[in-house]
């Protein structure tokens, strides 16, 4: 399946979306298709600083919970208040309003050790 | 084909109502002769207002918890092959005893000079206990299994810090084959987890162990036999290899049904182990609790166990609370006590064979359900097991779409429990099946029939298997809803 | 003893694994064989072993005494309907209801005890029970914790002494600091300094009781609320004796956000410490975050309405070491029996009980400040137990001793767990209390204290 274009992605199935200095980071549509049915995000807090590729926060479905890494590092600025009434979203639409939280980076260079998204659609076709 | 389980005489469509619906408030109380006194004795400013529950007829009240009880299996209603949990027969006399009236009324902070028998059941249980499973001390303190894994965690963390050595041993080491509350536990004391693969035998390798112990090696948390039902028959070895690292081993008696009366953890080079009370020892399970995990030591440890500690001294026995090196108090009280006196009562019934043979039967019956459904389903080790086993519904799954999660839902169908399910993790399409030693061959060859008619069914038609339950109260539950919308409770409107 | 296996059945069995010996399937490495047989006695019939266990029984003697002591664990009336139902065997050997499908009858159970622990406690919702009020009190910190990522606690010394001690435990693995706040000379907790304790923004969480240790009624006052609320620290309340909910203003009422308690109370017995059933309940936003199992309300494959348990991914057996607590067990079968007395009781038979048992102790506190020299150590109102001073030149070991040979339980000696409350006694008074049993514990005091304060005396 192809990626979407312009996205950054990591090994954990986490996708960023680089604007100026602020990234917004989500799961894949891979992600959230081996998940199932997600029924609840913990996200981080808001003002909190993260280390690029950090465990930041969980996803849980039925029965199945996996941990967050955060691709990018830096300071949560937004996080997505829908997912807390509409855990299905990301499900729905992983890349759009399925987003889950957007930081502000501290060091843009950490984007050199992230994937492209042909790399990425390699990892996921090995499985 | 059995007849469909728990279908009580009363079934209203919809349901039972919950208590809450078709209340009346104000039916007079025939239980008190009334006085009044809040108003008088109480300033206005602390009584509540309202005391928004509802009141019953009795007989209002029998019907109802029947007419739930009829919608409940349960061990007495049909056979649970439940893996690792150990669903036998429930003695009735263990019950008739906890409720003699001289000990469901000993209220916990008598005198100790007015509770001799409490305290001598207590002290002699724990001297049974240590005995039947080779350790130096037990303490019958923790409430359940997972409890008694933290009490051990806090002991072997304070032993640690008594050598020196709190700081640098910061690991427990898990097989992947553990239980899920072993990592939790080991958590809640702050220790870091390492994970450790089985080997092709299912086991855990002398070798991968080496690997991965070091200064670091605060304790090791296995069960024998392990969640596959395998005897880990390197366990001497694996002992002195974390001692000889100067870690302490942690046994899980999870399985302990398999090995009570015919090996002791304690001479396997176990530090430190629960017993589940209610899986070995006969206590009912009550829908999920209460449980009860005496927590077994060995000498150099039996100084950190929790308080109070039942002490003996010239045939006088009381409670101690006053030892300096305990890790302190566990709970409210002091133990599970009615659980102790059904488990006392079970372990005299037995006797000394009784013990042995318990475990005997049980393997026995598990090797019997194992050899007669290898041919249907997969049993990645094709070996003798224990007091349970593993079967995989892989091949099934990939051939005819029917997962272990169906064949499950069709037992329940066939008015059996299902088998514990996807545990362990590391076989995909796993059945988990522990018929325990109260079961007659009869119901075991009805319920190999069973599964074998089940997966016979789905390699001929799958439908049927996909869509089931449908014999029973409910169908399948809509559990993503209830995680994404939780209802927890009851409301008087929609919006309160 | 309880095997139903012939010797045919055992023949034909190992037949079918193709071996020739249950032995053959037990055998273990020579080096953790057993050595020698257990010191296990051999087995008894059951009419014998009726008499064994009934022997120890007897030994306890303090059954057969008036009795008045509570702190935490309280004997009440236990209409006989309740155990009928509680003990049928469907409740009482099913497994925890992990196959919804097939045990719908007691997840509806446990979600109604739920909804009564919520309704009760003035909270969103509650968890399906943890081992008891201590334990209960020890995973919601654990909870406050989590909620602000702060490691202290401020805990009352009016908290029952078994609750806090349980907490530092839990605290100690986890590494958690624990204070204290003192007590105010009416025996409510001294909230005076609480405001600048909780604006260094410190502490997880206070935690209140009420009724506390002593019996007393200890709401915090406005002042501590909008303290707590500044400083986002968030207010455990405690409940050691869930019969007083019928008749107090609930926790949820007075700013807990989590409530942890015990409900003992609601038909299980004493039992000698257990098993009890603690619950935690809590505001929504710490639905996430309770320890325990939960049972939700969904529908099932046809639309229909079923019960379920649910949010597991909370839980240890998902989690692992990621969960919110190990808890694996609940008090199933202790909350079930606190749900068929509730409904038993009705809020008109709840309310009841708490009056008598307000009722009783004031007659019991009154009676007992009669004998001279006795007199209530604290002025602030009681629900069932109270804390008396015991004249001066009595000991309150000795007093109790006498009190023993007289048949009563005459409370607890407070100096075991307060030194500085050395001469007081703690006692309770519940409906089970006669006037004919207070009649007679006055006038053995008077008896017992007259001899006292003769010169041999304490």
């Amino acid at each position: 399946m192809a990626q979407p274009a312009g996205l950054l992605y990591s090994k954990e199935h986490e996708w960023a979306k680089l604007d100026g200095e602020v990234a917004t980071i989500g799961i894949t549509e891979y992600a959230q298709h081996s998940l199932g049915d997600i029924v609840y995000v913990e996200l981080p807090r808001i003002g909190s600083d993260v280390k690029q590729f950090a465990n930041v926060g969980v996803v849980e479905s039925v029965k199945a919970v996996s941990d967050l890494f955060t691709p990018l590092g830096g300071e949560v600025v937004e996080v997505n208040a829908g997912l807390e009434g509409d855990p299905a979203m990301v499900n729905r639409d992983p890349f759009g309003d399925g987003w889950l939280f957007k930081v502000r980076v501290s060091d843009v260079g950490e984007r050199e050790s992230l994937l492209s998204p042909e790399r990425y659609d390699e990892i996921v076709a090995e499985g | 084909m059995p007849e469909p389980i728990s279908l009580g005489t009363v079934q209203p469509a919809g349901g039972v109502p919950l208590i809450f619906e078709n209340a009346e408030a104000g039916r007079a109380n025939t239980y008190f002769a009334s006085e009044g006194g809040l108003k008088e004795r109480l300033p206005q400013s602390v009584l509540r207002l309202a005391l928004p529950l509802p009141d019953h007829s009795e007989l209002d009240v029998v019907r109802h918890f029947t007419a739930l009880s009829q919608r409940t299996f349960s061990i007495d209603s049909g056979f649970y092959p439940l893996g690792s949990c150990t669903m036998k027969y429930n003695p009735r006399v263990n019950d008739a005893m906890a409720n003699l009236p001289g000990f469901r009324e000993l209220h916990p902070l008598v005198p100790d000079e007015m509770a001799q028998g409490a305290l001598a059941l207590m002290y002699d249980l724990e001297r049974l206990l240590s005995n039947i499973f080779g350790m130096a001390a037990f303490s019958l303190n923790p409430a359940a299994g997972a409890h008694a894994e933290l009490a051990a965690l806090l002991i072997a963390k304070a032993y640690f810090r008594d050598k020196g050595e709190g700081a640098r041993r910061t690991t427990v080491i898990v097989p992947d084959t553990a239980h899920g509350t072993n990592p939790a536990s080991a958590a809640m004391v702050g220790y870091r987890v390492l994970s450790l693969r089985s080997d092709a035998r299912g086991r855990v390798g002398v070798d991968d162990l080496a690997k991965v112990l070091g200064a670091d090696t605060a304790v090791c948390m296995m069960t024998n036999p392990n969640t596959l039902g395998l005897f880990e028959d390197h366990i001497a070895e694996i002992a002195a290899a974390v001692h000889a690292a100067g870690g302490l081993m942690y046994y899980d008696g999870a399985n302990a049904n398999a090995l009570m009366g015919n090996a002791r953890p304690g001479d396997m080079g176990f530090d430190l182990m629960h017993l589940n009370t209610h899986k070995t020892f006969s206590i009912p399970h009550g829908g999920g609790g209460a449980g009860h995990g005496p927590i077994g030591v060995a000498a150099h440890l039996a100084k950190y166990l929790p308080t109070p500690v039942v002490i003996k001294e010239q045939d006088v026995y009381r409670l101690e609370f006053d030892r300096p090196d305990t890790i302190g108090a566990m709970r409210s009280f002091w133990s599970n006590f009615a659980h102790a006196v059904r488990a006392l009562t079970y372990i005299r019934a037995n006797g000394v064979e009784g013990l042995g043979r318990i475990s005997q039967l049980a393997v026995l019956n598990a090797n019997y359900v194992r050899v007669k459904v290898r041919d249907v389903l997969q049993t990645p080790y094709d070996e003798p097991c224990r007091h349970e086993f593993v079967a995989s519904a892989q091949e099934l799954k990939r051939e005819t779409g029917v997962r272990a999660l169906d064949i499950a839902k069709a037992l329940l169908d066939r008015g059996f429990h299902a088998p514990t399910m996807y545990f362990p993790l590391l076989v995909p399409e796993c059945l988990m099946i522990e018929p325990t030693e109260t079961e007659s061959k009869a119901t075991l060859d009805a319920f190999i029939d069973a599964l074998r008619d089940i997966v016979e069914q789905a390699r001929r038609e799958p439908e049927p298997v996909l869509q089931s339950p449908r014999r029973t109260p409910v169908r399948r539950i809509d559990e993503t809803r209830a995680a994404r919308q939780p209802d927890l409770r009851w409301s008087p409107s929609p919006s309160a | 003893m309880y095997t139903p296996h012939t010797n045919q059945d055992i023949e034909a069995m190992l037949a079918g694994i193709g071996v020739t010996s249950i032995d053959e399937l037990m055998r273990v490495p020579e080096a953790v064989a057993l050595r020698e047989p257990l010191q296990v006695p051999p087995a008894l019939a059951e009419m014998e072993l009726q008499r064994l266990i009934a022997g120890y029984a007897a030994r306890n003697t303090a059954v057969q005494c008036t009795s008045f002591i509570g702190a935490g664990a309280y004997r009440h009336y236990v209409p006989p309907v309740i155990g009928t139902l509680a003990m049928r065997g469907e409740f009482l050997t099913a497994y925890t209801p992990y196959q919804a499908e097939v045990s719908q009858g007691y997840l509806q159970a446990i979600y109604e005890w739920q909804t009564y622990i919520a309704l009760l406690t003035g909270s969103d919702l509650a968890n399906a029970s943890v081992y008891d009020g201590a334990t209960a009190l020890a995973e919601a910190a654990i909870m406050a914790v989590n909620a602000t990522g702060r490691r202290s606690l401020l805990v009352s010394r009016a908290v029952h002494p078994n609750y806090r001690a349980v907490l530092r435990t839990y605290a100690r693995g986890l590494e958690l600091e624990v204070d204290e706040l003192p007590l105010a000379a009416d025996g409510t907790t001294d909230l005076s300094r609480l405001p600048a304790l909780l604006a260094e923004q410190r502490y997880a969480a206070v935690v209140i009781q009420n009724p506390n240790v002593f019996g007393c009624i200890d709401i915090p006052d406005g002042a501590a609320r909008a303290a707590a609320t500044s400083s986002e620290t968030i207010v455990v309340g405690v409940v050691a004796e869930a019969l007083s909910l019928a008749a107090l203003v609930p926790p949820g009422e007075w700013g807990a956000a989590i409530v942890a308690g015990e409900a003992q109370s609601f038909g299980v017995p004493v039992a000698y410490g257990g098993p009890y059933v603690g619950f935690i309940a809590c505001s929504k936003e710490h639905m996430r975050r309770i320890p325990g199992r939960l049972v939700g309300k969904t529908v099932d494959a046809d639309g229909q309405p079923a019960y379920t348990l649910t949010l597991q991914a909370r839980e240890q057996h998902i989690r692992r070491e990621r969960a919110t607590s190990n808890i694996c067990t609940n008090q199933a079968h202790c909350a079930l029996i606190a749900t068929i007395y509730l409904s038993t009781l009705g809020a008109t038979g709840l309310r009841a009980c708490a009056a008598l048992n307000v009722q009783r102790i004031h007659e019991l506190a009154e009676r007992v400040v009669e004998v001279r020299g006795f007199e209530r150590r604290f002025s602030s109102p009681v629900f069932n137990e109270c804390v008396l001073r015991v004249p001066d030149g009595v000991n309150v070991a000795t007093l109790l001793g006498a009190l023993r040979q007289r048949g009563i339980l005459g409370g607890v000696d407070l100096g075991r767990w307060y030194p500085e409350l050395h001469d007081c006694l703690l006692m309770t008074a519940t409906e089970l209390t006669t006037h004919e049993e207070i009649a007679s514990l006055g006038s053995a005091l008077e008896e017992v204290v007259t001899k006292q304060r003769e010169p041999v005396g304490a």
